[in-house]
């Protein structure tokens, strides 16, 4: 193992939305509990929540991955990859591998493994939509959220010091393809199985790291089996256990240990050891040492507490439609069509990347990108302009009632943005009442609609927070 | 935009137009047989006689057989034309330079729309076409709607003072619709009723937006010296004046939702074709194209009407009322009419047809009329990223 190899840049990302989960309890008399779950946007799913924590761990290192490993237990297509959905919206060169980890909560870590004991620089990321049926623990207690780590060598700040661990084939939780209610065995047989299997991963951890227990400075547990994980916690040994999270965001399944191991690294100090531990399905357990370069690269993406800060609640029947628990009566308008994939393959740049073009000439800013410029008429003389991390602002904007979309009104703005390129588009994750001219946007990759089983990517805008 | 225009050398000498509405009974095919056989009796003409045809439908069809088939035209030609919301116009327009370079004595315009059959209350685009899904997904209402803020803001209207403004727009059509046995919506609304209506898209309500409706209208042209051959009181045209805009107002942050600048090229152009320089004193009356209430406020700036920034006063003031200065939409409107998309354009021409012929009925006849000159105006698309026609047409030659 090369002494440099490890974490280049990590992000996570937790969507707007919180389901105040005594809201549960208040409609239908059971299920629920205290805090919150966050809640993905109707227009959100695995592959946008992906892109998005992505985008925000690209952001802070200049390093770019070889390949890309996308994990999640709720793929938005299965025979497609989705990988390449957001290689796309990151606008990664066609030479970097793209590939699916589907369908086990286990497989977000294990892509994270695979991509340190790699050789070359590989982005892992996870993104989980988590749920079950209404009033189940899997409903309050999960949530939705994703995570992106960049692995390789060079300027870490967190080298990889160690690992191991240990698979067991015995059934705690499953769900057959299609189903959306995740099952458990009793609770107390998987407990059982769990903790020697994860004493024994992190004993042997230590060992492969040279180091003792009193020296991990934060250990993270997590998986899906909460009585489990609260027990391991304690007979660890170690100095502190990390906050996991599961009161605010919720378990986020595939996403979440590697959104626990970001908000580590966002709050740690240089020189610290940090205990990645992860049980489901066996035991998998990481070490890490933080290095100097976090300290210099902290602040260079949003952190995971700065989300926490921005959120809205939204109600529990809303929650139900958006997860197609409950359907709400559409639009009297027609469905939109399912979406042409050759037209789609040649705008690629701008539906999946929101590439503009500008004018080598007139320097005049094309969205959607032109051949012929609005200023000056030059034909064929444009090069590509990269919008998505451009900020804007509203110049007019309307609510639609009465247009399609599955989750009605449609709020959309005409944005102008900083580099004096326009687009009229669609607003999310924004509370109508507060909308005002002037307000300050960013964009965000989300699923329009699905039409004939083909999702709808695009980009929409959100209003800047934080 | 040098354009040399036709002025006075084609005369209308005939119209028709069926009532709009909801015509659950009739098809396309009644329709449009209803409106030409109107236009063809006023003036003793015979399909056979015409031509060559002319048909705006945006919906209704795809090809000159939607109209050759329930007319029984036999080797006749019919020139299907579609140029969105402007679909009726352009009928005319292109028939009316047909006829203009010679190539034809007698042509005939036919507009139709076949709207409610779709099973959707508004219009439901007839483009079916494959997209990459990027494109807006919103109502048209939606995108007016956002023209009202921005023209507040910019003038200093406040929110209140607009809902008064367009709830004028909205009154004054629905008063002169009233008085219009073709009209779908024949009734009065009050202020309170039209500021009080359910939302439907930023600040506008029901009554902010057109209805939809089924129906058809027809002209009949021919050269202006052959116009007495057939009416003592043909219609001259003095200009005809189309822009498709380059859509860069959705592209370009130097629009801002206040004006629509199609409209306003076709304008000039139009004055200029027909030798018209104070549009406000020199017409007797205009129609234009009120899909919504704040598309008809900056129409009116747009057109010359009112100066920038002033229309929302002129408006509350009682300028374009039916008794006003220049009466707007004397017939009550896409308001009251409703909108079938290939047949509004020619609806209006048959208002500027009853109204320069003093054939409109007296509760709606206008106090102007001795200007002599209507404008028909109508737009296609959305701010930003539309199609303007403006067509001028006289009651006397000169």
């Amino acid at each position: 193992m090369s002494a440099t190899r490890g974490i280049l840049a990590a992000a996570g990302y937790v969507p707007y939305r919180r389901l105040q989960r005594s809201e549960i309890s208040k409609l239908f008399g059971s299920g629920g509990g205290k805090g919150t779950r966050s809640v993905a946007s109707y227009d959100e799913d695995t592959t946008t929540m992906g892109v998005e924590a992505a985008r925000l761990a690209l952001a802070g290192t200049d390093a770019r991955p070889a390949t890309l490993l996308f994990a999640t237990a709720d793929p938005a297509y299965l025979e497609k990859t989705n990988a390449t959905t957001i290689h796309a919206a990151l606008r990664l060169d066609a030479d970097i591998a793209a590939f699916d980890a589907g369908g086990a909560v286990r497989s977000g870590i294990g892509a994270l493994q695979v991509a340190l004991r790699s050789t070359e620089p590989t982005l892992v990321v996870a993104s989980d939509l988590r749920g079950g049926l209404p009033t189940s623990i899997d409903e309050s207690a999960s949530g939705d959220a994703a995570s992106a780590i960049l692995v390789g060598e060079g300027d870490v700040i967190a080298e990889f010091i160690g690992g191991a661990q240990r698979s067991a084939e015995f059934i705690d939780r499953w769900r057959t393809p299609g189903d959306p209610r995740p099952r458990q065995w009793e609770e107390r047989f998987g407990e059982v199985q769990y903790l020697p299997l994860a004493d024994e991963a992190f004993r042997a951890a230590l060992k492969s790291a040279d180091i003792e227990a009193a020296q991990v400075d934060v250990a993270i547990v997590t998986g899906p089996h909460a009585r489990a994980v609260k027990a391991l916690g304690g007979k660890l040994g170690v100095n502190k256990v990390a906050d996991d999270l599961t009161g605010v965001v919720g378990q986020s399944g595939t996403a979440h240990a590697a959104l626990l191991l970001t908000h580590e690294l966002e709050r740690a100090e240089p020189g610290q050891v940090i205990a990645l531990v992860h049980i489901c399905d066996g035991a998998d357990v990481l070490l890490f040492r933080t290095t100097d370069a976090l300290a210099a690269k902290r602040g260079s993406s949003r952190s995971i507490d700065a989300q926490l800060e921005h959120t809205a609640d939204i109600g529990y029947g809303k929650y139900l439609s958006w997860r197609d628990v409950v359907r709400l009566e559409p639009p009297r308008r027609p469905e939109p069509n399912r979406i042409s994939a050759s037209i789609s393959a040649r705008t690629r740049d701008f539906k999946y990347g929101f590439v503009g073009a500008q004018d080598r000439g007139s320097g005049a800013p094309h969205l959607p990108p032109q051949r012929v410029s609005r200023e000056g008429g030059a034909l064929d003389d444009m090069e590509p302009l990269p919008m998505s991390d451009v900020e804007g602002t509203i110049s007019t904007f309307t609510i639609d009632r009465i247009a399609y979309s599955p989750s009605p009104p449609i709020a959309f703005a005409v944005v102008d943005f900083d580099n004096g390129a326009r687009l009229p588009v669609e607003l999310c994750d924004v509370d109508t009442s507060t909308l005002a001219m002037g307000d300050k946007v960013e964009m965000t990759f989300r699923r329009l609609f699905t039409a004939d089983g083909i999702h709808n990517y695009f980009w929409k805008a959100r209003p800047l927070r934080g | 935009m040098p354009s040399h225009g036709i002025k006075d050398r084609v005369a209308i000498i005939s119209m028709g137009c069926t009532p709009f509405g909801e015509h659950w009974d009739k098809g396309a095919d009644d329709l449009m047989i209803e409106s030409t056989k109107e236009a063809f009796d006023n003036v003793g003409l015979t399909k056979d006689d015409i031509d060559a045809y002319w048909l705006g439908t945006a919906m209704s069809g795809m090809s000159g057989l939607t109209l050759s088939r329930p007319l029984q035209l036999v080797g006749k030609p019919v020139t299907h034309v579609i140029n969105h919301c402007a679909t009726g116009s352009e009928s005319l327009r292109n028939a009316a330079y047909a006829v203009a370079s010679g190539a034809y004595d007698l042509a005939m315009a036919v507009g139709v729309e076949k709207v409610k059959d779709s099973g959707y209350q508004g219009l439901v685009g007839a483009s079916h076409a494959p997209s990459d899904g990027t494109a807006r997904t919103l109502t048209a209402a939606a995108m007016f709607a956002m023209c009202a803020p921005a023209y507040g803001k910019k003038f200093g209207v406040s929110d209140t003072e607009m809902r008064q403004v367009l709830a004028h727009i909205a009154q004054k059509n629905h008063y002169n619709g009233a008085r219009n046995k073709r009209a779908q919506f024949r009734r009065e609304v009050s202020i309170d009723t039209i500021c009080n209506a359910p939302l439907m898209a930023g600040g506008l309500g029901v009554y902010d937006c057109s209805g939809v409706a089924d129906g058809s209208a027809s002209a009949i042209i021919c050269r202006a010296e052959d116009a007495h051959k057939y009416t003592d009181k043909p219609l001259y045209i003095k200009a005809l004046s189309f822009v498709a805009g380059s859509c860069s107002g959705n592209a370009d942050p130097g629009y801002d939702y206040t004006w629509f600048p199609e409209i306003n090229m076709a304008g000039k152009d139009a004055y200029q074709q027909a030798g018209i320089t104070s549009p406000r004193e020199q017409l007797a009356m205009a129609e234009v194209h009120d899909c919504f209430t704040p598309a008809e406020l900056l129409i009116m700036e747009d057109l010359g009407f009112a100066e920038r920034g002033t229309a929302w006063k002129e408006v509350l003031g009682g300028t374009f009322d039916l008794d006003g200065d220049l009466p707007i939409n004397p017939d009550g409107g896409l308001k009251s009419f409703g909108h079938p998309v290939g047949a509004s354009g020619l609806r209006m021409f048959f208002e500027a047809w009853l109204q320069l012929r003093r054939e409109a009925p007296d509760e709606r006849s206008i106090k102007t009329v001795d200007r002599g000159l209507a404008l028909c105006h109508n737009l296609g698309g959305y701010p930003g990223e539309m199609v303007s026609f403006v067509g001028i047409v006289g009651n006397e030659l000169g």
